[in-house]
């Protein structure tokens, strides 16, 4: 039932068929076709991120950007989403730690929408007084949630210590106290010193032709210009632990404790990058979650979810495992899970084992890039991490040089299973 | 998205769709058993998706382990649901590996083991899911809510079922359960993606027609008599956050009614997204986002209606501000439910939401497991057609019909009010 045609008809994104341009004020702009496509996404972000929230007002480049679709020079809120759902499209920016993402999409025919809509937001916020009180006060509630979720407290204790003393161990949703603080002068500053053009990467992938994309983008956002936007703020170094450092978070009346239990981990631009990713795979993730899945669920049905994580980006990433289980199980669960930590920093992993998870990245690469967000999301990250345009073209040979001594020697270098941080959230 | 599939019944009953999708080298494999927590008895809450778990435990062909590997190793993704009226269980894979599924699926119909140590240790999972659940303010309402709604109808419970079961379901139980629905006569087949039609339906054939049908037990009847005049109930729990869950009782997905009632849930609390895979877009200019958020009684809102063979659930889900009461939000949410009683909605109104319904679609049909979703989903509580004349059918609704339903539908009488009311340190008061 296969075709031979269907391989090649298919090939992966590379330097033949992305279209990458740089507008004179700076913007990234990439695309690639997506002929059978009705609908059209759009992906990138903006050099302002939490990086450079202070202290006292945690929180702050999280609720800029949430703020700022809520009203711009040229459109109310109203009119804003009243545009935007009209045509059942959709437009969410939100701020990360280094940067403000964006993602949108809609039909095809309302794409020049989506670009116009994006200009504003991001160019001509205006931040209109009545609606930053009513969205602090959503801001707000969504941390009373958050106080009561055991993931999330969960990974706040695990990122504090883990990064203790360093920005990324701070909320970048910010806490109660700090988004009180925080003003609607506040906004507009954090906002003329950080948003501009200068950075900014933008993709374009769905029912448009390339060159036509970055005709549209150049456009619509081609003439903004901030000479007051600042350069990014430099990233101070990380510690690591000296020994095990666990934290337990009481949540009254919950049914289930969160662990999460782990350790800095690399960048996502690091040489042993591919290595961490394999291994964690071997570890917490191949089939149904990994070596952590067989031993705290499979084999002993402690938890209905356990797995490991390797979350790297442009600066330290950390590298943990967590699970969910019965409050009266938590130190059964540590036991285990520490345990698999051991045997994967004392034994190589097995040449079967590692060939699993290398045809298991060969094989779903194709499904990721299966949808126009797969695919924009593709293009941003060979943007953001500078990979290269041929990078996809590459990955099978990349992926198949890792070694089993590649990955003990990777695995020894972030973890150490009696220097862990070790955070618990439950009853 | 292109509209030809093969739709076609094998002798064992196995009802089979397919369709050819020729734009990513991807193939998504899809069987459905018409069994869900509608097909449960109390004492047994909570058994369907107990044996969907039991499926990954494997078969003498496919050990646990062996069959996880060798999808995995495919770069595949494979999961499996269980709802009200029906368990699923998919397979994405490139289009050269697709054969895998086919097996694996045909095999486990008929071949878990269901050991009793796999059923002990499982036990334990499933239980910790629970405990997962009711760390959710939400889920502990919601499933209330729904038990208030259902004295009669066996949508009375939740999906997971309740602890006590959990506790007291036995080995011999989950397989009787499993031998009773997983057979061809029960279960639709569906599959999209980049393969030849004959090819594909003779490989099926080879694999599924041996086996034999079997005797399907009759579907549940207890429909739930009319509702007369508002339930509440309320939930305590930890936290500083009031939730207020209002669900209506609503049409049937084949009732001619469900459309209207889309589109007047559309116009109340923004587009409904019945896309598994694919997601929605924003609701901030629904009616009640207006009426609760803009001014300021509520910090969000949303609702929606689910696609189910009997009547289920239209709800309403809002999260007051912090400076209102609950009875402040109900009373402005009563009042928007009044406008729609009293004056029709304009035809703009209703030509927006046929646009959303469009873009969602849209959207859906981006991804091949979403299409190959919709061939077997729709067949679980109509057919195909349904998916098909969907656009249509709500294209040619009315502002007349939207009155009428909101008329209908939208009536205190008919609706079970939940609040969930944060108490200190989690603790219930005596």
């Amino acid at each position: 039932m296969n075709t031979a045609a269907s391989n090649s008809k298919h090939s992966l994104p590379g330097p033949d068929d992305i279209t990458r341009v740089e507008l004179p004020n700076g913007i990234t702009v990439l695309s690639r076709a997506a002929s059978s496509s009705q609908t059209v996404v759009i992906s990138g972000y903006v050099r302002a991120g939490a990086l450079s929230d202070p202290d006292e007002k945690l929180g702050l480049a999280d609720f800029t950007a949430a703020a700022l679709m809520r009203g711009t020079e040229r459109r109310s809120f109203s009119e804003i989403y009243d545009a935007l759902e009209s045509s059942g499209a959709s437009l969410g920016i939100s701020a990360g730690v280094h940067t403000t993402s964006f993602h949108g999409k809609a039909l095809g025919e309302d794409l020049d929408l989506l670009l116009q809509l994006l200009f504003e937001a991001l160019s001509q916020p205006v931040f209109p007084p009545q609606q930053v009180e009513r969205l602090r006060s959503q801001i707000l509630t969504g941390l009373a949630i958050r106080a009561q979720d055991t993931g999330e407290m969960a990974s706040l204790a695990f990122d504090r210590i883990v990064f203790a003393g360093h920005p990324y161990g701070r909320p970048q949703d910010g806490l109660p106290e700090t988004v009180s603080r925080i003003t609607r002068e506040d906004l507009v500053a954090f906002h003329r010193s950080s948003f501009g053009p200068k950075g900014m990467v933008i993709a374009v992938v769905g029912a448009v032709d390339p060159g036509q994309a970055v005709e549209k983008v150049a456009a619509v956002l081609g003439s903004w210009e901030n000479p007051d936007q600042d350069e990014p703020p430099a990233l101070p170094p990380v510690r690591e632990l000296n020994g095990t450092v666990e934290e337990k978070v009481t949540l009254p009346g919950k049914s289930q404790a969160d662990i999460i239990l782990g350790a800095l981990g690399p960048e996502r631009r690091s040489a042993d990058y591919m290595a961490a990713s394999l291994g964690n795979n071997i570890l917490g993730q191949f089939g149904m979650m990994g070596r952590i899945g067989q031993s705290v669920r499979e084999k002993a049905g402690l938890a209905y979810y356990a797995s490991s994580s390797l979350a790297a980006g442009l600066g330290p990433g950390v590298w943990y495992v967590s699970a969910g289980v019965d409050p009266a199980n938590v130190p059964r669960a540590i036991d285990l899970i520490r345990a698999e930590i051991r045997r994967f920093v004392s034994d190589k992993v097995s040449p079967e084992e590692l060939q699993d998870s290398q045809e298991n990245y060969i094989g779903r690469l194709p499904l990721s890039l299966e949808s126009n967000a797969g695919v924009a999301s593709a293009l941003v990250n060979l943007e953001r991490y500078q990979l290269g345009l041929d990078y996809y073209r590459n990955y099978e040979q990349m992926v198949r040089s890792v070694t089993p001594e590649d990955i003990l020697e990777t695995a020894r270098r972030y973890l150490d299973p009696d220097r862990l941080a070790v955070a618990i959230a439950g009853p | 998205m292109s509209d030809a599939i093969t739709r076609i019944h094998l002798s064992n009953g196995l009802l089979v769709l397919l369709k050819e999708i020729h734009t990513a080298p991807i193939i998504s494999h899809w069987i459905w058993y018409r069994v869900g927590s509608r097909n449960e008895i109390p004492g047994y809450t909570g058994i369907s998706h107990w044996v969907e778990h039991m499926q990954f435990k494997g078969t003498p062909q496919f050990p646990a382990g062996v069959l996880d590997r060798e999808i995995s190793r495919q770069g595949g993704y494979w999961n499996a649901f269980t709802h009200l009226d029906w368990t699923t269980y998919f397979e994405t894979l490139p289009v050269d590996k697709i054969d895998l599924a086919l097996r694996l699926e045909a095999d486990r119909m008929t071949n878990s083991l269901f050991t009793e140590e796999d059923v002990a240790s499982e036990r334990t999972v499933i239980i910790s899911e629970r405990q997962g659940n009711e760390n959710e303010p939400l889920f502990r309402l919601s499933e209330e809510v729904q038990a208030a709604a259902f004295r009669v109808s066996p949508y009375h419970h939740e999906v997971i079922g309740d602890m006590v079961d959990l506790y007291h379901i036995q080995r011999d139980d989950l397989y009787q359960h499993y031998r009773r629905y997983y057979v061809p006569n029960n279960a639709v087949l569906a599959v999209a993606g980049d393969f030849d039609t004959p090819a594909m339906l003779e490989r099926i054939r080879k694999l599924y027609e041996p086996i034999p049908a079997g005797e399907v037990p009759p579907s549940p009847n207890r429909p739930e008599p009319e509702q007369n005049g508002e339930r509440r109930v309320t939930v305590e729990g930890p936290g500083d956050t009031t939730y207020i869950q209002v669900s209506y009782h609503a049409p049937a997905a084949s009732d001619p009614d469900f459309y209207p009632y889309t589109v007047l849930d559309s116009l109340l609390t923004g587009p409904n997204n019945l896309n598994l895979f694919g997601g929605g877009i924003s609701n901030k200019t629904s009616r009640l986002y207006e009426a609760l958020v803009d001014r300021e009684l509520a910090v969000s809102i949303s609702g929606g209606l689910q696609a189910t063979i009997d009547p289920f659930l239209h709800t309403i889900l809002t999260i007051p501000h912090p400076q209102r009461s609950p009875d402040e939000v109900l009373a402005a949410l009563d009042e928007e439910i009044l406008r729609l009683h009293q004056e029709q909605p304009s035809p703009d109104d209703l030509a927006r939401a046929v646009k959303q319904a469009r873009a969602l679609f849209a959207y859906g049909s981006e991804s091949i497991t979403n299409q190959a979703y919709w061939l077997g989903f729709s067949e679980m509580f109509a057919s195909y057609d349904w998916f098909l004349t969907y656009l249509d059918n709500l294209a040619a609704v009315t502002p007349e019909d939207i009155q009428r339903v909101a008329q209908k539908y939208l009536r205190p009488q008919n609706r079970v009010v939940g609040i969930y009311r944060p108490v200190e340190n989690g603790a219930v008061p005596e």
